[in-house]
């Protein structure tokens, strides 16, 4: 009996310990989760009670919605822009930092100085380095050497310029990860690779690349994840005096920046709530598929 | 082989060949030319920011873009405290960020305490809910929340922007794992020492995940102090602004006084810069370590 009262006690005790995060994640978390899926089917402005529509957001969405494909096509423009080149200079960075050279944390401060950094700060500041005619610091830099300058922010560039502003700011932590990664792979593998004659580039084609694909694995699908859910660069890049989100003529609109619109300018709940769903989906999709391609790859 | 090869090899001594040693430093010459461009291309941004922020209106408007600052002025510095209430938002801020972090740090090490030690009714399966909760992205959640904090009335509020981030997922996961490698004889010597649940947590547990409390501090710090999305929905009032918020809001109302907005931009930057630098083992280590940004 009292073992049984002792025991009980400990749990108690357990269920106190999780309390407070709980009420939190039940609050915030999993009410609101089924809270949206539920508004997705629904009409909803907040003023008045949510009205029961079925699947019809989701239908006006994918069918009777361009700005959605506007968004999305600008959406994965952006992942398929920023997330192999943010890979590739990455990963050269942390291979280089790998190696067995002076300053090594003087680089990786360096490098990693933009990731703490706020991405409002960092999206005000590339505003003023893109700014217009020539007191833009990189339209000078063009037409010193005789290229014309470029409208960075008009409704050609404006996406281009995001995402070269977001690979310049993602490099530093992506290359954290690649280089703890690196520091992973036993160093016999090499030594084994050089006994055989193997090049600098034989050993990081046929020792390196193989071994890092976990860690690949994780970058490209956290990566991904982060890419598609771009907004704040955005937000300041396109603000303009309506207040208005994605630029002239949509040129910039992206997935979460269309739902901000619809969900905290046009207070349609409902319909963003379906938007929100259908990110889940997507990213859902992504994380498996890019799960698939990598398991079917490692094999030894 | 005849014998001037094999003289020529024992010429060369043990070790790589001549030509294989000079590949290594070409190499390693590239490596440092690599390094310092990427650096210098990492850096130009932040110091034109600090540059344009110190430079007096006119010679912002001058051409060419100079690096070089004739006559030095703190005027948009005394500007961006004078003009907008920036002291007040930097409090916002500093009282937003502190508070998450504490209650983080305390929550999770709880709960994680908990998950990892305590046998209770359930816990596997709120523990696999928990983690799978991480895979949610936030917009999922973010309407609903809105909704929510409306109807407790916390919206443009201290508790509104606090509570919601008191606790997660990820502090939690964190938590658990550092705690799970703490022997199980010290926590039952200090339970046949008559010691409480809670006495065990803040004696034995606390002490030994120090390390781990840092890289889960500085995270949220970050993280919090960097956080715009949420103030932007549920703040309404201007005197209610976090500092990303009102850099925004800089940005659009004052977006052609550069001075002013590069100024708002190095106060914003600032103390996650210091942060970062004073605890920047604990920071670079836990990334490695979790995979997870702040």
């Amino acid at each position: 009996m009292n073992s049984v009262l002792k025991e009980l006690n400990k749990q108690k005790s357990a269920y106190i310990f999780i309390a407070p995060s709980f009420i939190i994640f039940t609050v915030f978390l999993i009410i609101p989760v089924f809270a949206s899926l539920y508004w997705s089917l629904t009409e909803y402005n907040i003023l008045q009670p949510p009205k029961f529509v079925g699947f019809q957001n989701y239908i006006n969405i994918l069918f009777h919605d361009p700005r959605f494909w506007k968004a999305m096509a600008n959406t994965v423009i952006f992942v398929a822009g920023t997330v192999p080149t943010s890979i590739a200079i990455s990963l050269l960075l942390a291979i280089a930092i790998d190696q067995n050279i002076r300053f090594k944390n003087w680089f990786k401060t360096f490098f990693f100085i933009p990731s703490i950094t706020s991405i409002i700060a960092i999206s005000v500041i590339w505003k003023w380095l893109y700014a217009s005619g020539k007191y833009g610091l990189f339209n000078h830099l063009l037409t010193s050497i005789g290229l014309p300058s470029v409208n960075w922010l008009g409704v050609t560039w404006t996406l281009p310029s995001i995402i070269l502003m977001s690979v310049w700011g993602g490099l530093g932590y992506n290359m954290i990860l690649f280089l703890a990664g690196l520091q992973g792979i036993p160093h016999v593998f090499y030594e084994a690779a050089e006994v055989d004659g193997a090049s600098e580039w034989d050993k990081f084609r046929n020792v390196t690349l193989p071994l890092l694909r976990p860690t690949m694995l994780f970058v490209t699908i956290m990566s991904v994840i982060s890419a598609f859910q771009v907004f704040e660069q955005v937000y300041i890049m396109t603000y303009n005096s309506e207040g208005a989100v994605g630029g002239t003529l949509d040129c910039a609109l992206t997935i979460v920046a269309y739902l901000y619109e619809t969900g905290f300018q046009r207070f349609s709940m409902g319909y963003a709530s379906a938007l929100a769903y259908l990110i889940f989906f997507i990213l859902f999709i992504v994380t498996i598929v890019n799960m698939k391609i990598v398991e079917k790859k490692v094999e030894y | 082989m005849d014998i001037a090869e094999i003289k020529r090899l024992e010429a060369e001594g043990p070790g790589r060949p001549a030509s294989k040693k000079r590949q290594q430093q070409v190499l390693k010459a590239f490596v440092y030319i690599f390094l310092m461009v990427g650096s210098f291309v990492m850096i130009v941004p932040f110091v034109w920011m600090i540059v344009t922020s110190f430079k007096p209106l006119e010679e912002i408007n001058t051409y060419p873009p100079s690096f070089f600052i004739r006559k030095p002025t703190i005027a948009a510095y005394i500007e961006l405290f004078s003009i907008i209430p920036m002291g007040r938002y930097f409090l916002n801020s500093l009282i937003v960020t502190c508070s998450i972090t504490l209650a983080n740090i305390f929550f999770c090490s709880l709960a994680g305490y908990a998950f990892a030690k305590h046998r209770f009714f359930g816990r596997d399966k709120l523990f696999l809910l928990l983690v799978g909760s991480m895979m949610i992205p936030w917009q999922v959640n973010l309407i609903p929340s809105f909704v929510i904090v409306k109807k407790f009335g916390w919206l443009n509020s201290f508790y509104g922007l606090i509570i919601p981030a008191m606790s997660g997922a990820f502090g939690i996961f964190l938590m658990r794992q550092f705690i799970m490698n703490i022997p199980d004889d010290l926590i039952d010597a200090a339970k046949i020492d008559g010691c409480s649940e809670f006495t065990i947590y803040r004696r034995v547990i606390l002490p030994l995940i120090q390390p781990a409390l840092a890289s889960l501090a500085i995270f949220t710090f970050m993280g919090q102090w960097n956080n715009f999305v949420w103030p932007l929905v549920i703040v309404y009032s201007s005197k209610m602004r976090t500092i990303p918020i009102a850099l925004s809001v800089l940005n659009g109302q004052f977006g052609t006084n550069f001075a002013m907005v590069m100024a708002g931009a190095v106060v914003a930057t600032l103390p996650v810069l210091i942060v970062f630098i004073a605890f920047q083992k604990y920071f670079i280590k836990g990334i490695a370590l979790t995979g997870l940004k702040a």
